[in-house]
């Protein structure tokens, strides 16, 4: 009976480097099907990954309106510093003090491209984006301010 | 017709009207060293590249595009770049023999090429007892692989080498039977002769099963002795670096990585001789119209193309098969290769002696 394992053995190692060996050969034989982004030639046309990030950005609407309530989730949630939330106190038309943001301050060269923080917003104030092509010869370029200048928040977002 | 032979043959027959027989020897003697070094180079720029390729078709990528049409000059632009780097030695390396290392790596390279019978009538030395010549001075490579790993100071490199002497030492045992198996058939040692007795008919289709369990025991042990994946230990680059070549830098680098791949050609060309018949023309029985129309074709093309068809086996292999754990290695010679390859060579006696192969 140690015979038959044996040689069971060898059989299925044999058949299965056949397989492997089958596979590769389907891709020798098949050279259409390329993965090679060839990218400073093909900058115009290259398509990313959906799951790709680059930076964290935040979205505006047309109106110069994003949606973050300047909770800090997101800083809270960022493993190395790389979010810092400066907030400030906006009066409302009913003279109530509200919190808002002034500045929403992204370190790229912190970042390490986690999605922690679009995670753990609430409000869907902050995504990643699919720019990758992030060097500068200044390195305080690299600190962003997310919100753009005279920004608010959207309307019926708390 | 345009041959290798007729080349050599009208060479030495100008040499010796020209020169007195000694000075006419010496010159001979240069052009083949010559010859083969320069053959060395062609094969490494062409291994390369062809080895790149490959490895890029089969894992649906491009592979090198940039250098020369479809980056066919990328190996030559490697080749310069190895040639201006620096040679460093370590420290606390012992220098005599970190510096032998890689010329004994292809020394063996070039004893190696000595009987090979490139095209009909073409062989620089057909020695009665070509084949045990392949197998024995290919174990001296090993020697330069430990010499390397040793001289190195180094733990990876000591690793490597210990990894590889382990290896090559083992799976010696069981290429060495799958030589002896067609040795068996044809009853002599010597190239040409195991070539010549291909003539009706290449060993692997003559000698039925036994002889396609024994090419295939061969390719493996070959594979494994040419240190290359799935049986690449002594390098391992995931794990040791380099292996025993870590602490070297160009072009002692590039010898032993020319030496690679030189000994690739060298088993695959010993593997194509016994196997697949050498430079003999594909022929069928007695088909006389055919078999015609295959001698047209020049032996010298018969022979890299059954080479390179093997080169290419080994190198799919490689792209294809994650690298076996040291155990699992040793497991598959001592328990798996070594006692088929042993019934399989008495299968075969049994064959030889009954006469029941074409």
């Amino acid at each position: 009976m140690f015979l038959k394992d044996y040689i069971k053995e060898v059989y299925g190692a044999v058949k299965s480097l056949i397989v492997g060996m089958r596979r590769t050969g389907y891709y020798f034989t098949h050279h259409k099907e390329i993965i090679t982004e060839q990218y400073p030639d093909n900058r115009a046309t290259l398509k990313l990954a959906d799951r790709f990030k680059g930076e964290v950005v935040m979205p505006h609407n047309e109106n110069n309106e994003h949606r973050c309530t300047g909770c800090t989730a997101c800083e809270l949630a960022c493993p190395n510093g790389t979010i810092k939330v400066v907030t400030k106190f906006d009066i409302t038309p009913e003279g109530k003090k509200k919190k808002a943001i002034d500045k929403l301050v992204y370190h790229l060269e912190l970042c390490t491209m986690c999605n922690l923080c679009v995670t753990a917003c609430p409000s869907d104030a902050i995504k990643m984006a699919q720019t990758f092509e992030h060097s500068v010869y200044d390195r305080n370029k690299l600190t962003k301010i997310l919100n753009n200048p005279g920004s608010k928040i959207m309307e019926g977002v708390e | 017709m345009w041959s290798l032979s007729q080349i050599a043959g009208s060479i030495h027959e100008w040499l010796s009207t020209t020169f007195n027989p000694t000075i006419a020897l010496v010159l001979e003697m240069v052009i083949a060293g010559v010859a083969i070094i320069g053959l060395f180079a062609v094969l490494g720029l062409v291994l390369v590249i062809m080895e790149r390729k490959v490895a890029a078709w089969i894992q649906i990528r491009l592979g090198p595009n940039r250098v020369g049409p479809k980056g066919l000059l990328q190996s030559a632009a490697d080749t310069v770049k190895l040639l201006v780097k620096e040679g460093m030695t370590p420290d606390g390396a012992d220098k005599f023999l970190f510096n032998l290392a890689p010329f004994i790596a292809m020394i063996v390279a070039m004893l190696l090429m000595a009987p090979i019978a490139f095209a009909k009538d073409f062989q620089f030395w057909d020695l009665n007892i070509g084949i045990l010549y392949v197998s024995s001075i290919s174990s001296i490579m090993v020697i330069s692989i430990l010499m390397a790993g040793w001289s190195s100071n180094n733990k990876y490199s000591l690793m490597g080498a210990m990894r590889s002497g382990a290896q090559i030492v083992s799976y010696e045992l069981s290429a060495g039977l799958a030589i002896l198996t067609i040795v068996v058939l044809t009853g002599s040692l010597q190239v040409s002769e195991i070539v010549q007795s291909q003539a009706n008919g290449w060993w692997l289709f003559k000698g039925h099963i036994p002889a396609i369990i024994a090419f295939v025991i061969f390719m493996i042990a070959v594979t494994a002795e040419t240190n290359r994946a799935p049986f690449d230990l002594a390098e391992a680059e995931s794990e040791l670096t380099a292996g025993f070549h870590t602490e070297y830098s160009g072009m002692k680098f590039a010898l032993f990585f020319l030496s690679e791949y030189v000994n690739v050609f060298i088993v695959c060309a010993i593997g194509a001789t016994l196997f697949l018949g050498g430079w003999m023309p594909f022929h069928i029985g007695n088909w006389e119209a055919f078999n015609h129309v295959m001698d047209y074709i020049p032996s010298s093309i018969w022979f890299f193309g059954k080479t390179f068809f093997l080169i290419f086996l080994i190198m799919w292999f490689r792209w294809t098969f994650p690298r076996l754990r040291i155990d699992q290695l040793l497991n598959l010679e001592w328990k798996y290769l070594l006692p088929i390859s042993m019934v399989n060579l008495l299968l075969m006696t049994a064959l030889a002696i009954l006469g029941w192969y074409f």
